[in-house]
């Protein structure tokens, strides 16, 4: 009998992973919350760090997408059994989805900027954050303060709901440094007479070409970047915002006024994801994120035979890696499925 | 600068094999939480006495980590203990006993 | 001729002793106070005050009223032993009064009256009242006594319901002053039982009776028992007074001096005094202190309790740890039953620990800030919570009040702060800086968001001005129709902030103002047995991770009534709460401004 894997979300990761186990002959249905697929890459216009159109990838996602894989939109899943070996997955709407493997690509989640009150996001209008801002360069309407002026002065906060304690989020997000860099280039490609600063404590260009981006915005672009962490901004009358940050290279308070505020926030766990996994007892990391099998050996499998991890789930990841992480566990699924 | 044979500026270097590291080992026994400083500054952007004066909470820990004991004896005492610094801290470090503890350990110094 | 037995001996030594201890503390304790207290003291003495001092000893030493209200069983154990004991000393005086055949009245006499009195059936006095008065009335004390044996012995082994989930250890001499207590009363039943059936009719309804049983059984042997007994009696009596200063009983005394002590208006001071001396020596270890410390409870902390702290301050052998991790929220201090200020006695210790520092503020620049009749002072900590500020600045302009924003550009710390280390003189510098500051505005109203520095200011400050925490100015706006309401109810629970609440006593106008705009729903521990948020600036040294776990704690408690959002009336208590919460936390001015209808746009 023909085995069937399940796939749940259906972003980069779960995409990837339906039509790589289609291509290797197994039949998969794929659910998916929203009514398309592509999780948040559809919230991206461009990328980093080469700023191509998100919808290149996407289009290249839905082409991977045949007719052997059955696709379900609109369908969050709510509860996954496991019946001797078999597993059932339960949709809000009551769609029951059976089958013998589970890969659970289900993603993450965006930090709530309000959480961190005294940046004033939700208070003071013009503080955004970077999915906003992302929104704005899609809505291809020019950057605007919320007063209708164009901007002359943006502030970038790097670290907004990662590496911070007091918001219970110890790691990095990894890739809202590079975003940031992305978005402050582009805002000078859209506002070449704008000042703009990059609030940071440390720049992790941890890839392929993020180096190059980051030497590009100072060269060619003219970014500035502040050694500071934000503690807290206020509102003046004419609604820009006065930010507060030691410039611990010179050891002094800087105050400046910016137009713009924005927000570089970072990846949380899903509730979703971790309640599904609870589910199944697949242990949660003390991050927050779900744990595999083992961190370097077998990233791919989680700790409950036939069920497989893919993509943000398990932590902050960029596009790339996302495509080759779902790929392996595709092969990891597979081999579970039909053992040679 | 002419050099007259002495100087009224300290020495410009860290002479970190001399220093005196005494207070940051009280410190990393009675108040471990100042290891995890990654030095952001938020403290002293949003400091209360910072506000005030020169006064910097951030270079005060930088200061005890490399030895350099004599400065924080003046500079600790312009701290009002108000705990906003500890408030904004993303490494949740301890300010306020740790200003309390750098004046212990100079106590025991004596 | 006067009655006498060398058994009485122990009895009267160890009284004698005992009586020299007190006499001799309560000495040095007194002579120790200080000049103004010692004229305090004096003066005391003849005045209304000492009589109502005795009413309240009476009350507390004997009655346990406080105990009481805690936990009835509790209450009821400690009465009966000290109500029990008293009433049984002052009968037995008057008893051994009317039956004394001599005029000379050794104390030990009404002790042992019915070893030196064994028939008491033919006297005058029952004559003409009810026969067998005092026989009866005695029995009954001595039963009532006995029961609140019982119950100690229960407390043993099921201190839950006596309303404790832990208590303290005994040392050594806690355990023999103990185990003579214990044995008291049945040592005295049975040798009055079996003097009372030997020599019969002597005894009252359960003396008499047992007493016969008993020599019904051991027949003439019984007499040389209850000879043994009455020895036993008088041993256990004088080990027992012999052991009390020694032991966790010597705070009888001590409370006693206390309640003149506070009756007489004799305070704490900043550093060690009799005052902190007699606090210390009155704790009873009693242990209420610790099942309501959330440090306890929820961080699993379990060595800075109030009874612990004062145990090893009395053994010199406290520490910079036990000093500095404690919330200093009021809890422990709030629930003593003897009233013991564990809050300063802890700051005390802490001016020691918390290193000699010694604060220089002299970079403050001299401020002349412009006079306003209305001043609004938003404290350090409303500073890193715009939400709070938005909603207070949209209300006041709303409401078209004129004030002035003294620390807009940053404030001064008031000082609690500081003050909580134990640096009292340190915190008397900042106390200044700011005073100045506001006496210079000249101000007719000064409104704080800060219940921190709300209660510096009430406390401390000695301003000639009306200071409101602004949860009290809002509600005077609405009720004074300056601003209209336009509600939409939400199921709301309140977090009393503990220095609003304990620490001042502002329960009422939060709430009613909450009513206004919201459904309020019962939280278990509210008012004065409110919970701390986990943030207060007393705790000094505690790691993030225990901290979370107070703040959890007191969240799960808040949520248990599933309200939509958790509202309070201190900006650190929002933050604190933020951190963890599900639902969201708001400020009593964010539940207010959003119900105005109609607004102009304000800056936050
Ligand atoms: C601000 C920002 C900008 C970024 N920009 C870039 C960039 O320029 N370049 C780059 O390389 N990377 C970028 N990234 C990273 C990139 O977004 C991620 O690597 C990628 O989205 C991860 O894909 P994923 O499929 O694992 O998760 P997701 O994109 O989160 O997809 C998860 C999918 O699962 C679905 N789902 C969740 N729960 C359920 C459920 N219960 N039932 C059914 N379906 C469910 C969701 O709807 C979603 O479609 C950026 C990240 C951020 C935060
Ligand atoms: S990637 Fe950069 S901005 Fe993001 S959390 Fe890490 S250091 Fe901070
Ligand atoms: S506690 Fe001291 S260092 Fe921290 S903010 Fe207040 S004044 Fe500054
Ligand atoms: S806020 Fe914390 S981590 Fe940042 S410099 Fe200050 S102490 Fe270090
Ligand atoms: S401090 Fe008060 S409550 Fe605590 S043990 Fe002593 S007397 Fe009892
Ligand atoms: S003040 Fe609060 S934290 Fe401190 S011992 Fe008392 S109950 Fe515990």
């Amino acid at each position: 009998m023909m085995k069937r894997g399940i796939v749940i979300g259906g972003g980069i990761a779960g995409v990837t992973a339906a039509s790589a186990l289609a291509k290797l002959g197994i039949e998969v249905a794929l659910l998916e919350k929203e009514p398309e697929v592509g999780g948040h890459l559809r919230n991206w216009d461009r990328l980093f760090p080469s700023r191509r159109k998100s919808t290149e990838v996407l289009q290249f996602l839905t082409k991977q997408i045949n007719s052997t894989i059955s696709i379900h939109t609109n369908q969050k899943v709510v509860s996954i059994q496991e019946k001797h070996g078999h597993f059932v997955v339960e949709t809000e709407k009551g769609l029951i989805v059976e089958g013998d493997s589970i890969l659970l690509a289900t993603g993450f989640e965006l930090f709530d900027a309000s959480k961190k009150e005294e940046y004033g996001y939700g208070i003071y209008e013009n503080v955004i954050t970077s999915v906003e801002l992302e929104r704005m360069f899609q809505d291809g309407k020019g950057i605007l303060t919320q007063q209708g002026t164009i901007p002359k002065r943006i502030g970038f906060i790097h670290c907004v709901g990662s590496r911070d304690e007091k918001v219970g989020h110890l790691y990095c997000s990894k890739v809202c440094c590079v975003t940031g860099v992305k978005q402050a280039i582009e805002i000078k490609e859209t506002i070449p007479e704008a000042e703009v600063f990059g609030f940071y404590m440390d720049l992790r260009m941890f890839d392929r070409y993020f180096e190059e981006m980051y030497f590009e915005a100072q060269q060619q672009w003219g970014i500035n970047f502040i050694r500071g962490r934000l503690s807290e901004c206020s509102e003046n009358p004419d609604h820009s915002i006065l930010v507060k940050v030691e410039d611990t290279l010179t050891s002094r308070p800087l105050r400046m006024t910016v137009d713009l505020l924005v927000l570089l926030v970072g990846f949380i766990p899903s509730a979703e994801t971790n309640q599904l996994a609870s589910m199944l007892e697949i242990p949660i990391g003390e991050d927050g994120f779900l744990e595999p099998v083992d961190e370097h050996t077998l990233t791919n499998s989680a700790q409950h035979p036939g069920v497989f991890l893919a993509g943000a789930l398990k932590g902050p990841v960029c596009i790339s890696e996302t495509f080759a992480d779902a790929r392996a566990t595709a092969v990891q699924m597979a081999a579970y499925l039909n053992p040679y | 600068m002419k050099d007259f044979g002495y100087s009224i500026r300290k020495d410009r270097q860290i002479d970190y094999d001399k220093n005196d590291k005494r207070v940051l080992h009280y410190l990393e026994k009675h108040e471990p939480s100042i290891l995890t400083c990654i030095a952001c500054g938020s403290c002293t952007a949003t400091c209360s006495a910072g506000n005030f004066s020169d006064f910097n909470i951030r270079l005060v820990q930088t200061l005890f980590r490399r030895g350099e004991t004599e400065p924080l004896k003046l500079e600790i005492r312009k701290c009002m203990l108000c705990g906003k610094c500890q408030l904004v801290c993303p490494r949740g470090v301890n300010m306020r006993n740790m200003i309390l503890a750098i004046q212990t350990a100079i106590d025991k110094l004596k | 001729m006067i009655s006498f037995n060398l058994f009485v001996l122990p009895f009267s030594l160890g009284l004698i002793y005992l009586l020299y201890m007190i006499a001799r503390w309560w000495y040095k304790w007194i002579s120790a106070l200080n000049p103004n207290d010692k004229t305090r003291f004096r003066n005391g003495l003849f005045s209304p005050r000492f009589f109502s001092a005795v009413k309240e000893v009476f009350l507390e030493s004997l009655i346990h009223r406080k105990m009481f209200k805690r936990n009835a069983l509790m209450g009821y154990m400690h009465m009966s032993f000290a109500l029990g004991w008293f009433l049984l000393i002052i009968l037995g005086n008057i008893e051994s009064r009317i039956y004394s055949t001599t005029h000379i009245n050794p104390p030990y006499y009404p002790i042992f009256l019915k070893f030196f009195i064994h028939d008491k059936t033919v006297l005058w006095f029952e004559i003409y009242t009810v026969p067998g008065f005092f026989r009866f009335i005695m029995d009954l004390l001595l039963l009532f006594i006995l029961s609140g044996l019982a119950l100690a012995i229960v407390k043993r082994s099921k201190s839950r319901w006596f309303g404790m989930t832990r208590t303290t250890h005994y040392q050594l001499t806690d355990k023999v002053a103990l185990t003579c207590l214990w044995l008291i009363f049945p040592v005295r039943l049975f040798a009055e039982s079996f003097t009372d059936g030997y020599y019969g009719g002597g005894g009252g309804f359960v003396t008499q009776h047992l007493g016969n049983l008993l020599v019904l059984i051991f027949q003439e042997a019984s007499q040389h028992i209850a000879y043994m007994l009455w020895w036993t009696y008088s041993l256990v009596l004088g080990i027992f007074f012999v052991t009390l200063p020694f032991s966790r009983y010597w705070h009888i005394p001590t409370e006693i001096l206390l309640i003149f002590f506070r009756h007489f208006g004799i305070k704490p001071q900043a550093g060690h005094s009799s005052f902190s001396d007699v606090e210390i020596g009155a704790c009873s270890r009693c242990g209420v202190c610790i099942d309501v410390c959330q440090l306890g409870v929820a961080a699993h902390v379990h060595d800075i309790q109030a009874v612990y702290f004062i145990r090893s301050v009395r053994d010199e052998q406290v520490n910079r740890d036990i000093t500095l991790r404690c919330l200093v929220c009021g809890r422990c201090q709030q629930s003593c039953p003897v009233g013991i200020q564990t809050d300063s006695l802890r700051l005390i210790e802490r001016n020691i620990f918390s290193g000699s520092l010694q604060s220089d503020f002299g970079y403050l620049p001299p401020k002349t800030p412009r006079q306003a009749s209305i001043v609004y002072f938003a404290g350090c900590m409303t500073h890193l919570t715009p939400g709070i500020l938005r909603a207070i600045k949209g209300i006041f302009l709303q409401a078209g009040v004129n004030y002035l924003f003294l620390d807009e550009q940053g404030s001064v710390c008031c000082g609690r702060p500081m003050l909580l280390s134990g640096k009292h003189d340190q915190a008397m510098k900042l106390m200044e800086a700011n005073r100045q500051l506001i006496l210079a505005t000249q101000a007719e109203t000064l409104v704080t968001s800060c219940p921190i520095c709300y209660r510096m200011f009430i406390e401390m400050y000695d301003l000639p001005m009306q200071v409101v925490h602004h949860s009290q100015y809002i509600l005077e706006l609405i009720k004074t129709g300056k601003i209209p309401l336009q509600t939409h109810y939400k199921k709301v629970a309140y977090h009393d902030p503990c220095d609003l609440g304990r620490g001042s006593h502002v329960y009422h106008a939060p709430r009613e103002l909450l009513a206004k705009v919201s459904d309020l729903v019962h939280v278990k521990n509210e008012y004065e047995d409110a919970l701390c948020c986990g943030g207060s600036l007393g705790l000094y040294t505690l790691n993030p991770k225990k901290r979370n776990m107070v703040t959890k704690n007191a969240l799960d408690i808040l949520m248990a009534n599933q309200p939509e959002i958790i509202a309070t009336a201190c900006p650190l208590c929002k933050k604190t709460f933020a951190k963890l919460s599900d639902v969201e936390v708001l400020d009593i001015a964010e539940m207010v401004y959003p119900a105005i209808p109609d607004k102009t746009q304000v800056t936050a």
